[in-house]
C-alpha cells in the first residue's frame, strides 16, 4: 500500500499507456470486424474462411505475435506499433464471430418488415440490423477486453512500456508492493474497460429498457 | 533477415544437444500434456457436478473472474511467494506449472459445465421416464451432449497453457520460451523471431487434432450427421430442426 502511493505518478503514467496500448486495439478492431463480419453473412464460403482465418490468428500465443509483427511491418521491436497491430488481430479474431452471431440472430420477419418498409439495404443494416446485434456484439467485445488488458503487460517483455513493467520489476527486485500494484490496476483497467461497454450497450438499445425495465 | 531465420531453424546444431530445438520442443509438448491433464482431472468432475447438480456454480464465477487477473502478474506473484520455500530446481519448475494448471482449468470447467447445462430438460425426463438413474443419465445423456463444448473447451486450454509456457521461461521454465526469453535478452532477433515461428506452429499443431476430435467423439444425433445405416430405415423425413 505504502509503495503505490509512494509511486502513483508513475503508475498513472503506465497506466495511461496501457489504456492506449489495450484501448486502440479493441477500438479499431470493432471498426474493422463489422464490414468483415458483414461480408460475412452475405457469402457462406466467405463466411466459413473468414471465422476459420480468425480462429487461425487467434491460436498465435501473444509473445509470439509481438516478436513477430516487426517481421512482417518492417518496425523496430520496441515499436508500440507491434503492440497495437497483434492486439487489434486478436480484437478481430473474437469480434468477426460475435459480429456474424449477432447479424444472423435478427429475426427474420424483422428483416422483411424492414424491407417491406422501404429501408434500402444500406438503412437496413445501420438501422434495424447493426443496432439489434448490439448486445451480442457487446458480449464479445467485452471477452476481448479483459483478455486484452491482460495480454498487454506481456509487452514488456518485448520492452514496450505500460504496467506490464510494474510485474517485471517488481518480480526482479523483489518488491511485493510493485507486484501487486502492477495486477490491481490491471485489473482495475479491465472493470473500467467492461462498465464502458455495459454503458454503451445500454445507450445504444433503448427498447430493451421499454420492454423490460431497467435490468442491464 | 527473414533467410537468417530460416537457415537458424533448419541447421542441424540448433537440433541437437541438451539445449537444442527438438529438446525444447519435446519440454513444451510435455508441460502442455501433463498441465491439461491435471486440469482436466480438477476441472472436468467438477464441472460435471455442477452441470448435473446445478449446485456450486460460485465456482464457474470465481474461475472466469480469474482471467482478469494479468497472466503475467500471476505468474511472477506465485514463483515470488514459492521460490523461498521450495528445495532446487522444483523451485522454478512447481510455481509455474501451478499457474499453467490454474490458467487451464476455468475452460475446461466452463465448457463441461455449459456443455452439460445445454442438454435439453425434455431428454433428461425422458431419461428419467425411462428408469434411468442420475449417474445413468449423467453417463449416456449429459456427458455425451456436453462433449463439443467439453472438447471445445480443452482446446482453448491447450492454447492457453502453450502461450503461457512461453512466458513463464522467464521464471526459469523449459521449452520453447526459451529462445524468446534468452534471445530478446541479448538482444539476438534471429533466434527470438525463429523461436517465436516455432512456438506458432506448435499451437497450430495441437490446435488441429481437436477439429477431428469434434468429429469423431460427438455423437452423431447431436452434430446433425445421420449415420447411414440410420438414415436407410429411418422412416421419419430427413430434416427436422436444423
Amino acid at each position: 500500500m505504502e509503495w503505490i502511493l509512494d509511486h502513483l505518478d508513475d503508475i498513472t503514467s503506465l497506466g495511461l499507456q496501457h489504456v492506449w496500448l489495450s484501448g486502440l486495439p479493441l477500438v479499431l478492431g470493432l471498426v474493422i470486424s463489422i464490414p468483415v463480419g458483414w461480408l460475412a453473412t452475405r457469402a457462406r464460403w466467405l463466411r466459413g474462411v473468414l471465422i476459420t482465418g480468425s480462429g487461425l490468428l487467434y491460436t498465435i500465443p501473444s509473445l509470439a505475435l509481438f516478436v513477430l509483427m516487426p517481421l512482417v511491418l518492417g518496425t523496430s521491436i520496441l515499436d508500440p506499433l507491434n503492440v497495437v497491430v497483434a492486439m487489434t488481430i486478436y480484437t478481430i479474431a473474437l469480434l468477426v464471430r460475435s459480429v456474424v452471431d449477432g447479424l444472423t440472430s435478427v429475426p427474420d420477419e424483422v428483416a422483411r418488415s424492414a424491407t417491406a418498409m422501404g429501408y434500402t439495404s444500406v438503412r437496413r443494416f445501420f438501422g434495424v440490423d447493426l443496432p439489434l446485434a448490439v448486445p451480442v456484439i457487446a458480449a464479445g467485445l467485452r471477452v476481448a477486453a479483459v483478455s486484452s488488458v491482460s495480454m498487454v503487460s506481456i509487452a514488456s517483455l518485448i520492452g514496450v512500456d505500460q504496467l506490464g513493467d510494474l510485474l517485471i520489476d517488481g518480480f526482479n527486485r523483489e518488491i511485493p508492493g510493485e507486484l501487486v500494484a502492477g495486477i490491481l490496476a490491471s485489473v482495475l483497467l479491465a472493470v473500467v474497460f467492461d462498465l464502458l461497454i455495459r454503458l454503451a450497450e445500454h445507450t445504444l438499445t433503448p427498447w430493451r429498457r421499454a420492454q423490460q425495465g431497467s435490468s442491464a | 533477415m527473414i533467410v537468417d531465420i530460416l537457415q537458424w531453424l533448419v541447421s542441424a546444431e540448433e537440433w541437437s544437444g541438451d539445449g537444442g530445438i527438438l529438446v525444447r520442443l519435446l519440454e513444451h509438448i510435455a508441460y502442455t500434456f501433463m498441465v491439461i491433464l491435471l486440469a482436466g482431472l480438477v476441472a472436468i468432475p467438477a464441472g460435471l457436478w455442477i452441470g448435473h447438480t446445478g449446485r456450486g456454480r460460485w465456482m464457474v464465477t470465481v474461475a472466469n473472474a480469474l482471467r482478469a487477473i494479468p497472466t503475467l502478474g500471476l505468474l511472477f506473484a506465485l514463483t515470488l511467494v514459492l521460490l523461498p520455500r521450495l528445495p532446487g530446481a522444483s523451485a522454478f519448475i512447481v510455481p509455474s506449472i501451478a499457474v499453467l494448471v490454474l490458467l487451464a482449468i476455468p475452460p475446461i470447467l466452463s465448457g463441461t459445465y455449459s456443455g452439460v447445462e445445454s442438454a435439453d430438460p425434455a431428454a433428461l425426463d425422458a431419461a428419467k421416464g425411462m428408469g434411468m438413474t442420475g449417474r445413468q443419465v449423467l453417463r449416456s445423456v449429459e456427458i455425451p451432449i456436453a462433449l463439443p463444448l467439453l472438447i471445445s473447451g480443452i482446446r482453448a486450454a491447450v492454447l492457453q497453457v502453450v502461450a503461457t509456457a512461453t512466458i513463464a521461461a522467464y521464471v526459469g521454465l523449459g521449452g520453447l520460451g526459451r529462445y524468446l526469453i534468452d534471445g530478446l535478452a541479448i538482444s539476438d532477433y534471429v533466434s527470438t523471431a525463429g523461436g517465436a515461428l516455432l512456438v506458432a506452429l506448435l499451437a497450430l499443431a495441437l490446435d488441429a487434432p481437436f477439429a477431428l476430435l469434434g468429429r469423431y467423439l460427438v455423437s452423431p444425433g447431436l452434430t446433425g450427421r445421420t449415420p447411414r445405416a440410420l438414415r436407410q430405415t429411418d422412416p421419419l423425413p430427413a430434416g427436422g430442426t436444423a
